[in-house]
């Protein structure tokens, strides 16, 4: 079964990660715990998650999501979501984390909105 | 005549590994019973969830545990038991991770998934000691209005008995 690849890239001085694949136990959260963790390590704190191509999260991939957006929080940046796929999206209705996380259809108007 | 009753066993080791197996296995009985991808999305993903709660919280990822999983098809209804070897839990006891309070919360979502997922959940007793979780949904020929799945939070009324 597939897992997880993340690509990290700036624009703007903003942190765009490319998410592919899902986030669900195992791996793919990991992968995304690391990734992030990785950012604040080297001081980036306004990151946007791409999640343009991930077609599966599972309550410990929801879990991680929140775990990073707390994190960034935490060292006084933001944490975004770009590009949510029906099911994902539909699962952050589902859950009321939609109140929570600032999402953004296109990628632009969220490198912006960190200005 | 009544229909036929299919019935599949198989005992799990404690390991991320057997999330994945339960899933694909209990999604290949649903795209065999008929369930369209979504319903066949929704029952992997309680699975998943049934599976996760056990190998996690149940039986503590200790590797001498077994996670224990039956899925039954009947006339009528898939039905799907996961069991862990823990000291069980009571559904109430759970919060409700759509409270102001626990949204930040990175844990506690998996029962209220199972429960909007399936159309019936419930908690009882394990047979083997731990908690059993218990889901259902029905056969898209038989619940064609009320089979998507989605905003039924589950009621121990409908849930299936407790095998002796």
């Amino acid at each position: 079964m597939a897992s997880l690849f993340a690509t990290t890239r700036e624009l703007g001085g903003i942190a765009i990660v490319d998410l592919s694949g899902r986030i669900s136990l195992g791996d793919g959260s990991a992968l995304l715990r690391k990734t992030v963790r990785d950012l604040l390590d080297e001081g980036r704190t306004k990151i946007i998650l791409n999640l343009g191509d991930v077609n599966y999260i599972d309550s410990s991939g929801i879990g991680e999501l929140v775990s990073g957006f707390t994190a960034v929080r935490n060292r006084g940046g933001e944490l975004k979501l770009l590009n949510l796929t029906k099911k994902v999206n539909d699962l952050l209705q589902l859950t009321k984390l939609f109140t929570v996380f600032e999402v953004h259809n296109d990628e632009s108007g969220a490198v912006r909105s960190f200005r | 005549m009544a229909p036929e009753t299919k019935h599949l066993e198989v005992t799990l080791d404690t390991h991320v590994e057997s999330v994945n197996l339960a899933e694909e296995m209990c999604v290949r009985v649903a795209e065999a019973a008929g369930f369209n991808e979504d319903e066949c999305y929704r029952i992997g993903m309680s699975v998943r969830e049934g599976v996760i709660n056990a190998f996690h919280y149940g039986n503590q990822e200790k590797p001498e545990k077994k996670i224990h999983l039956a899925i039954e098809l009947t006339g009528e209804r898939m039905v799907i038991r996961v069991m862990d070897e823990g000291k069980g839990f009571r559904l109430n006891d759970v919060p409700d991770p759509l409270a102001e309070e626990n949204l930040l919360s990175t844990s506690g979502r998996g029962i209220f998934l199972m429960k909007a997922f399936m159309d019936e959940f419930d908690v009882l007793p394990g047979r083997t000691g731990g908690a059993e979780l218990v889901m259902a949904k029905r056969l898209p020929l038989l619940g064609s209005t009320s089979n998507n799945g989605n905003g039924n939070t589950g009621s121990s009324d409908a849930a299936p008995h407790q095998e002796a």
